[in-house]
């Protein structure tokens, strides 16, 4: 606060701008509890819950980045998440099946290897799907509905019906998905067996540090011209088009980044946790991230990584002890932050002096 | 040469209702244009139809020698044409500094906006020098004043340097102060570019303007100087009457 007290002598230096270093400082203790603490004092199944919950906080960060940054309310994360999630389990299911098919598609009694999977042996396209396809779909979307100014509302809604229709979609194409199962059992991750304790530190150790650099990512869009106009078109939508720019460019983009976030925690999701399945990418937990965003705090990207963090941990420990008691508790949490603390709860935290 | 706006045959209308009634509006390079006609004159719908907030339902609006119906809001600000709003609208949760950035950066490539600004751009500095916005330089737009507001609005469209400007009523609810303030701001960016200013003030229309327009009920009724208008029986029946109107309906109420 100090800082910002005194006025900087007008005719010298109008537009001094002080260095803020207590972000960094505060990224870098977050990232040594991360990498070193954690993986010290967790056993291997509460190192993997976590893991499972960064891959969480990286769809609540595209989030943060499309709702709290952008004001697009997307409600169908889940949705990419799924892309990425099934691209990867793709991979592994062919990867584990050798030369014949997955599981799942002999008692589906699918004969032949369909068309859409046999690219996917390729680790290397299968991980540029994790990206694209999300990337793709979102890009389209955002072509085919911001220009024609559609918003609020109504965006949220499309999203929420975009998940929904995602999940008929798996659901319908047994021997293609899994069906309701989704992809599950596998047993190889790029040449290592998946469920070894050694792998999966290996694995939380690659979502945390791809969430680190996604969070670094998107602090440095934030910081960027590119984020205050992304702020503006928040606020004044309108108004921005009378500074010259095209708000459904701003938008698409900002929504493709979030969709390949959301995509690329789908994919490490997979080996973490062992499955995808539709249960796990439909309305209701993309409703829960954001949730969790709200939670957490929607106009600082750190409140959505900390949001999901933290009702991951809730999620479990009341799923727990009071098995009954976490829906309504998660509901009630909602309301609470909506109405009385609309920042969340880093919003406690967050000095009023510095831009959203 | 071309007049650098030229509205021809320009029709509105709004669910029936005929804002504007083929209205024939030039502005030369370099002119202070005031437009000014009573409420529901169709002035702002005038400003909002060159800058494509509105679609004409007949006629043309031509900027620089060709036709720009078919362009879009942000397309019209690239070909040169800025606006301000009646109610000023800035971004409160950036800074002043950042609010003028903004507007100054819409021709730079969309990559290079990834980068974070450094520093303050000359455009940025001549801005903030104009409208004498300096010191609030680092705060943010939400606490400003309405007259701050306004100033930082017209800061904004001097920053995207364009080649007309609108200014849809900049005094209104300014205090005596601002309203001076304001009124060399308008002669100052005057100078260098080409304005039109919607204005009721008579007071401020008499101090600063030097050609004016007069819109009633969609049509055009005069163009000329000041002092031409101000004497022409027309325009005096069309505030005198609706002087004689307002002054009835206080004794009404």
């Amino acid at each position: 606060m100090t800082a910002t007290l005194e006025k900087p002598p007008v005719a010298e230096a109008p537009v001094k701008e002080p260095r803020d270093w207590r972000g960094p400082a505060l990224f870098a203790l977050v990232a040594v509890i991360g990498l070193v603490v954690m993986p010290l004092v967790l056993e291997p199944f509460r190192l993997g819950l976590l893991a499972k919950y960064l891959t969480y906080a990286i769809v609540a960060l595209g989030i943060g980045l499309a709702w709290g940054q952008g004001g697009m309310l997307t409600l169908g994360q889940g949705v990419f998440f799924g892309l990425g999630g099934y691209a990867m389990g793709m991979h592994l299911k062919l990867n584990d099946a050798g030369d014949g098919l997955p599981d799942f598609m002999v008692w589906s009694g699918v004969e032949t290897l369909p068309a859409l999977w046999e690219p996917f042996r390729n680790p290397v396209f299968a991980i540029a799907m994790v990206v694209v396809v999300p990337g793709a779909v979102a890009w389209l979307l955002g072509t085919l509905v911001f220009r024609q100014r559609v918003r609020g509302a109504y965006f949220a809604i499309l999203t929420q019906a975009l998940a929904a229709a995602m999940v008929i979609l798996l659901v319908g194409q047994q021997g293609l998905t899994g069906g309701t199962n989704g992809l599950t059992n596998f047993f190889e991750f790029f040449g290592r067996d998946v469920a070894a304790d050694s792998t999966q530190r290996g694995l939380y150790f690659t979502v945390a540090i791809v969430l680190g650099v996604l969070f670094v990512g998107a602090w440095q869009l934030q910081r960027s011209r590119f984020g205050r106009l992304l702020l503006a078109v928040r606020d004044g939508e309108d108004r921005v088009r009378f500074l010259g720019y095209n708000p459904a460019t701003v938008k698409t983009i900002t929504f493709t980044i979030s969709a390949v976030m959301a995509g690329i925690a789908g994919a490490l999701f997979v080996p973490v946790v062992g499955i995808i399945s539709p249960a796990l990418l439909g309305v209701v937990p993309s409703l829960e991230l954001v949730v969790a965003v709200a939670v957490g705090g929607r106009f600082a990207l750190a409140g959505a990584v900390l949001g999901a963090v933290l009702m991951g941990y809730a999620k479990t420990y009341f799923s727990e002890e009071l098995p009954d008691a976490w829906l309504y508790l998660q509901g009630a949490l909602f309301i609470l932050v909506i109405g009385l603390a609309p920042k969340g709860i880093i919003g406690f935290f967050r000095r009023k002096d510095v831009a959203a | 040469m071309t007049a650098l706006l030229e509205v021809r045959d320009v029709s509105v209308v709004f669910d029936g209702f005929r804002a504007l009634d083929g209205v024939n509006f030039t502005v030369d390079h370099g002119e202070l244009r005031f437009l000014i006609g009573p409420n529901g004159a169709g002035k702002t719908t005038l400003i909002d139809i060159i800058t494509g907030l509105t679609k004409p339902t007949t006629g043309t609006v031509g900027f620089d020698g060709s036709v720009i119906n078919g362009k879009r809001e942000h397309q019209r600000v690239r070909l040169g044409i800025g606006r301000t709003f009646q109610t000023s609208v800035v971004f409160e949760e950036l800074t002043v500094l950042e609010n003028l950035d903004l507007a100054a950066s819409f021709r730079r490539p969309l990559v290079s906006l990834l980068a974070r600004r450094k520093g303050v751009t000359e455009k940025v500095a001549e801005a903030l020098e104009t409208t004498g916005l300096g010191e609030l330089a680092q705060k943010k737009a939400g606490v400003l004043s309405h007259g701050q507001r306004q100033w930082l609005e017209i800061g904004m469209l001097i920053a995207q340097g364009p080649r007309l400007l609108l200014l849809d009523e900049p005094v209104a609810g300014m205090s005596a102060d601002e309203r001076a303030r304001t009124g060399e701001l308008l002669t100052e960016i005057a100078k260098d570019h080409t304005v039109i200013v919607i204005e009721h003030d008579m007071d401020f229309l008499r101090r600063y303007a030097s050609t004016v327009t007069v819109l009633h009920e969609g049509k055009l009724l005069i163009e000329g100087s000041v002092d031409e208008v101000r004497a022409d029986p027309r325009v005096q029946e069309v505030y005198l009457g609706r002087a004689r109107e307002e002054a009835a309906h206080d004794v009404v109420s």
